[in-house]
């Protein structure tokens, strides 16, 4: 992907033209999904640590073969100067993880609850509540955002485009705190998406697995459209 | 943001190429388009093990699965009975999910085979992509990773043969244990099917296993970094290398379209019928022909084009071996067996010499 600089000029939507800094990102797994966006986040030009649950060393040479350039650290360490912490564990590991660890963080949710291949969890066996939100309940301290969690691992790095490409994927970023959205919002459009904000966790169900958007490219336009669909058919029901 | 195929292939292949055919056992349909019973199904799949000998196929693996679309539970029977009517072709599973498996009963079971066949057994072990032998044997399926961690480390001591000590906390440990039928000549084959989690990659390398890479979904050039990763880790152990396999679905039919034609609706209502229960998108007439183009991970065609595309990714992937998995619920028998024959007589003569 690259830098994008060069391309935030005239063509750009306007969200891209008033990016924050890009801060250090520390990514927490090293599984199927941790080295995927630990590599799409390098290439957009942030620094990147990763960490999974023990020694660095156990993660070095993955860290060396599929995300070059990225830092493999003992997760304290990861967190510490990170302004970003990107969750991508499994979903039935999140209650092993330390809520104090990630105290005061942005914490980016890319987990989802799927039964069907990941077993029934009982913490988020709720349907009054999306999984999410009970990620945050549980990282009372920390400040969690929901994203990345509708799109395959496989498919992050090759539906990556430039803004403004005609055929340019967009991601769903919820969260309640407008400032943590804009952070992550930014880091999903310089990545190579177009960010689809919602104001809330509780409107990031509609994310979830079985929703209108899991796993479907769409551009903003058809994305947009299948959330306020859906969001329409849920009032309308309940 | 195509992924662009790697110039340089991961590494020359210096093991024997093995073209192989794999099955998840679809029920298929009759005429009528109607589905055939378990037991017919069984007994088709003993057919094609055996034509598969009779046209040159190398390998012919049988995936397990307990559903009532995919009744294939007890691969290593319906193998041995292929391994009563043939005499060259190898066998064995694709994969054993073996985190909900004995071991030691896996190791007897394919020790068993080994000897029933003359030596001609392999196991692959792996978690697949079904779940449904968790809640079916009493597995927690968040116990998943390490269920695979001691179960594939205790098959890696079973497998060198001779008495065997382990202590583990998934299993009950063993004290210098015998276990029976002693293999013939050295341990069978070994390997671990990885969909995409490098620090299985990883295990694989530290456990000795030679690694098969489950391409099922995009482009096969994303996996490349796993066989470096696999590479580098046996060289930072100290160890030899070890083969690398690729599976991948397919189906060939005389042309491109009728291969296309006669796979596309069934593969479309088989994924229809997982998504439902997994949340995730039916694939499109579009992303079908993605998969099948160039850069994707199907292998239906003409014997031509599956040919080329195998003989394409294999340099890529730094790998020597390929195994199509073969059928789509709904398919008829004839149209496997078909297909069987295309791959045996046409595209192993094509890839070979395409490769060599």
């Amino acid at each position: 992907m690259g830098d994008d600089d060069g391309t935030a000029g005239a063509d750009a939507p306007a969200a891209t033209r008033t990016l924050s800094p890009r801060p250090r990102t520390a990514v927490l797994g090293a599984g199927h999904t941790g080295p995927v966006i630990a590599r799409v986040a390098l290439a957009a030009g942030y620094p990147v640590s990763i960490a999974a649950s023990g020694d660095p060393a156990n993660i070095a040479l993955i860290t060396e073969v599929l995300a070059p350039g990225a830092q493999a650290r003992w997760a304290p360490d990861a967190v510490a100067d990170a302004g970003i912490v990107v969750l991508a564990i499994p979903l039935h590991r999140f209650p092993d993880l330390d809520p104090a660890l990630l105290a005061g963080k942005l914490v980016v949710d890319t987990m989802n609850y799927w039964p069907p291949v990941d077993g029934v969890q009982e913490l988020f066996d709720d349907p009054r509540h999306g999984s999410s939100e009970m990620v945050q309940r549980r990282l009372a301290r920390s400040t969690v955002v929901k994203t990345l969690n509708h799109i395959g691992y496989h498919d992050l790095e090759d539906d990556r485009r430039p803004a403004g490409a005609p055929d340019r994927r967009a991601l769903g970023v919820a969260g309640d705190d407008p400032a943590a959205v804009g952070t992550v919002a930014d880091l999903i459009e310089r990545v190579g998406y177009d960010a689809v904000r919602l104001d809330s966790l509780r409107a990031g169900r509609l994310l979830q697995p079985g929703g209108p958007v899991f796993g479907v490219p769409l551009g903003r336009t058809e994305f947009t459209r299948a959330l306020a669909r859906t969001h329409h058919t849920d009032r309308g029901s309940s | 943001m195509t992924s662009a195929p790697s110039a340089d292939p991961v590494r020359p292949a210096a093991f024997p190429l093995v073209l192989g055919l794999d099955t998840f056992g679809d029920v298929t349909h009759d005429a009528d388009d109607r589905p055939v019973s378990h037991a017919r199904t069984i007994r088709d799949i003993v057919e094609q093990g055996v034509l598969a000998e009779q046209v040159g196929v190398d390998f012919f693996g049988i995936g397990e699965h307990h559903t009532d679309d995919f009744p294939l539970s007890a691969a290593d029977v319906v193998l041995g009975a292929i391994a009563a009517r043939t005499s060259r072709i190898r066998l064995g599973s694709a994969v054993t999910v073996l985190s909900s498996d004995d071991p030691v009963r896996v190791f007897q079971r394919y020790s068993t085979l080994d000897a029933v066949s003359g030596g001609r057994a392999e196991v692959i072990l792996g978690r697949g992509s079904s779940v449904d032998s968790f809640p079916l044997f009493g597995y927690d399926l968040a116990d998943y990773e390490q269920l695979f961690e001691e179960k594939a480390q205790l098959f890696a001591e079973l497998r060198k043969g001779g008495p065997v000590t382990w202590k583990g906390t998934m299993r009950a440990p063993l004290h210098e244990q015998d276990v029976v039928p002693h293999t013939e000549s050295g341990p069978f084959p070994a390997w671990i099917g990885v969909g995409g989690n490098p620090q299985s990659v990883i295990r694989a390398a530290r456990y000795d296993y030679a690694l098969m890479l489950a391409i099922i979904g995009g482009s096969p050039a994303r996996f490349a970094p796993f066989s470096r990763l696999f590479h580098q880790a046996r060289t930072q152990l100290g160890r030899d290398p070890l083969p690398i396999g690729v599976h991948s679905p397919g189906h060939v039919a005389a042309t491109d379209e009728q291969a296309r034609a006669e796979f596309f609706p069934r593969y479309q209502e088989v994924i229809r019928r997982v998504a439902r229960t997994r949340g995730f998108a039916v694939p499109t007439r579009e992303s079908f022909l993605r998969e099948v183009g160039p850069h994707g991970a199907l292998y239906v065609g003409s014997p031509e084009t599956v040919a080329r595309k195998i003989a394409a990714n294999l340099p890529l992937l730094g790998a020597n071996r390929f195994e199509m998995k073969y059928g789509m619920g709904g398919l008829s028998h004839g149209a496997l067996m078909s297909a069987i024959e295309l791959y045996g007589t046409q595209v192993i003569p094509r890839v070979r010499e395409l490769l060599s």
